[in-house]
């Protein structure tokens, strides 16, 4: 009854040939990411110490650190989180809590997704006429962020879209036959349930925000500057374009110095990603989902 | 009773004996697009009686309830039809439909213990309503917890999660949790679908003892529950309300429609 015929032994075969095929595509995606972080701890990490990352640069760029860029690149996350988070939650709520299905729903989803596909070049072009020019603003770190902002949105948009929407429709309907109104519900049933999702799309917001170069190039972030940024209407350095200044513009630079501040550059997002996982665990912790 | 629910006294209608009907329905008709749920419904609910709906599936049961209650407003594709009186007040027309919900406790087909404590799972209600002191919420959930028949298995673990609780405790989870509305109306839908047999006797133990102090409608698919516990039940059959009678008359040949007949007997559905 339980003999293996030929087409059985076919079956496992494949099966395990199938397995080992998905297996190596996987693993396949680890090489790159290794390459990199090898690439950058080998031929960077001489250049790291508390210096680097606390002193300015010097002689045109060549030697020092890269503090005000470091500074700069926390300074643009934070205000763009500041922007980012309401508009863009807010936004979420309403396309999964509220939003019939209707025309409009349908245009506010067109225009995120298009949003989401416009090069950040477009952005920066955008940022520059809009918040530099037309706003008023100067180059400046708040025209920067804004442009960063909308950059952005869409991430957060429909990452926390999408786990709000996970939340069974059971659990609301519990609640709104409890007489609890919509907002209710959202408060006190949804976005308890949904936060550990949308913090996960804060995490590749702010990932996406640290390394962008384009459409600060234009908005907010200069070449060069000795003066550590007082507010948000200061222009400031920041790290990928100080990267793409080393590397590329500066004539001279020690050979270990770009791969020092691209290391530094990964390091500063891996650590603010590090802060909203954790941020995430003690929340699970607390609620104990 | 909350003033303003009570229907002023020289309405028609509002003859003695129409004092003790709870619930009115007048030619109720509920469609989806153009699929029809429920057709043309007239009945009366009596305060304090246990009103049983049976029927097979696809019968219109739960979108009856659903339409008690307004849940209706949630839904874009669920239209509603006639008049429903709730302590003789139209409830279409009431401006506080969130007060009218509060009423009603709804017991589901399957247990949705809400991914809160189970404390928080039965707080939630007195919470909603604006009721912030410890000791009051302390007393209000382990009354609910006592009368649910769950008290003694949870006592120890009010701070654990009420999701993971079995399927039987959940359910009795939330009876609590629609217990804590302090409701008037109880409205449970085949709340032992998902419960063990031992469990299901102890909950209906429980119902019987909750109907001195609230009208509950049962809407089960087991004819034999019905018979247990409803002190009327109707009949309904494809959107239709076949028919509306004492419970054991349903079950003795004082059966009106054969189509009663033939379900209770096991012939279809």
């Amino acid at each position: 009854m339980f003999e293996t015929s030929t087409l059985n032994a076919r079956n496992k075969q494949v099966q395990r040939l199938v397995r080992i095929l998905f297996l190596l595509m996987t693993l396949f995606l680890i090489v790159p990411v290794l390459t990199i972080l090898a690439t950058l701890v080998v031929k960077g990490s001489s250049v790291i110490s508390i210096d680097f990352l606390f002193t300015n640069p010097t002689e045109g760029m060549t030697a020092g650190g890269i503090f005000p860029a470091l500074l700069g690149t926390v300074f643009l996350v934070a205000v763009d989180l500041v922007i980012a988070i309401p508009i863009g939650i807010s936004a979420a709520i309403y396309l999964s809590e509220y939003a019939g299905n209707n025309w409009l729903t349908r245009v506010i989803n067109l225009a995120i997704i298009n949003l989401a596909g416009v090069p950040s070049i477009v952005h920066a072009l955008f940022g520059l006429g809009a918040f530099v020019l037309f706003f008023g603003f100067g180059t400046s770190i708040l025209a920067a962020s804004l442009t960063l902002a909308i950059m952005t949105l869409p991430l957060v948009i429909v990452a926390s879209k999408e786990s709000m929407q996970a939340v069974p429709q059971a659990f609301r309907e519990a609640s709104w036959n409890m007489g609890a109104t919509r907002w209710q519900t959202i408060r006190r049933v949804v976005l308890p349930n949904a936060i550990p999702g949308i913090l996960t799309g804060l995490i590749l917001e702010i990932s996406r925000t640290a390394g962008e170069t384009a459409p600060i190039m234009f908005t907010g972030a200069v070449f060069f500057t000795p003066f550590l940024p007082q507010s948000i209407f200061d222009q400031t350095m920041a790290m990928p374009l100080h990267l793409f200044v080393v590397a590329t513009q500066v004539p001279g630079v020690p050979e270990d110095l770009p791969y020092g501040v691209a290391l530094m550059l990964i390091a500063l997002v891996l650590f603010m990603n590090a802060l909203s996982i954790a941020f995430r665990a003690w929340l699970r912790g607390k609620k104990k989902w | 009773m909350v003033a303003g629910m009570q229907p002023p006294a020289n309405e028609p209608g509002a003859q003695v004996e129409a004092a003790n009907i709870k619930l009115a329905v007048r030619d109720l008709s509920i469609s989806y697009g153009r699929d029809t749920a429920l057709g043309n419904v007239s009945l009366e609910i009596r305060e304090h009686e246990i009103f049983g709906i049976i029927g097979p599936a696809n019968a219109g049961k739960t979108s009856f309830l659903k339409s008690l209650n307004r849940m209706d407003m949630f839904n874009s594709d669920m239209h509603v039809k006639g008049e429903v009186l709730f302590n003789g007040l139209n409830i279409r027309k009431l401006r506080n439909i969130y007060a009218l919900r509060s009423r009603i406790g709804v017991v589901f087909p399957l247990p949705v213990g809400l991914p809160m404590t189970i404390y928080d799972n039965v707080a939630l209600a007195p919470r909603l309503s604006g009721m912030k002191n410890k000791a009051d919420l302390d007393v209000i959930v382990e009354r609910c917890l006592t009368r649910a028949a769950l008290w003694d298995e949870v006592k120890d673990r009010l701070n654990s999660l009420g999701s993971l609780l079995s399927g039987g405790q959940q359910q009795r989870l939330t009876i609590a949790r629609a217990l804590s509305q302090e409701p008037e109306l109880l409205m449970l839908d085949e709340f032992s679908i998902a419960v063990d047999p031992v469990t299901t006797m102890r909950i209906e133990d429980v119902l019987k003892e909750l109907k001195s102090e609230m009208t509950i409608i049962l809407v089960t698919n087991l004819v034999q529950q019905a018979r247990r516990l409803a002190d009327r039940t109707a009949f309904f059959l494809e959107g239709e309300c076949v028919e509306i009678g004492e419970t054991e008359d349903l079950f003795t040949d004082k059966v009106k429609d054969q189509r009663t007949n033939d379900y209770i007997e096991g012939r279809f559905g």
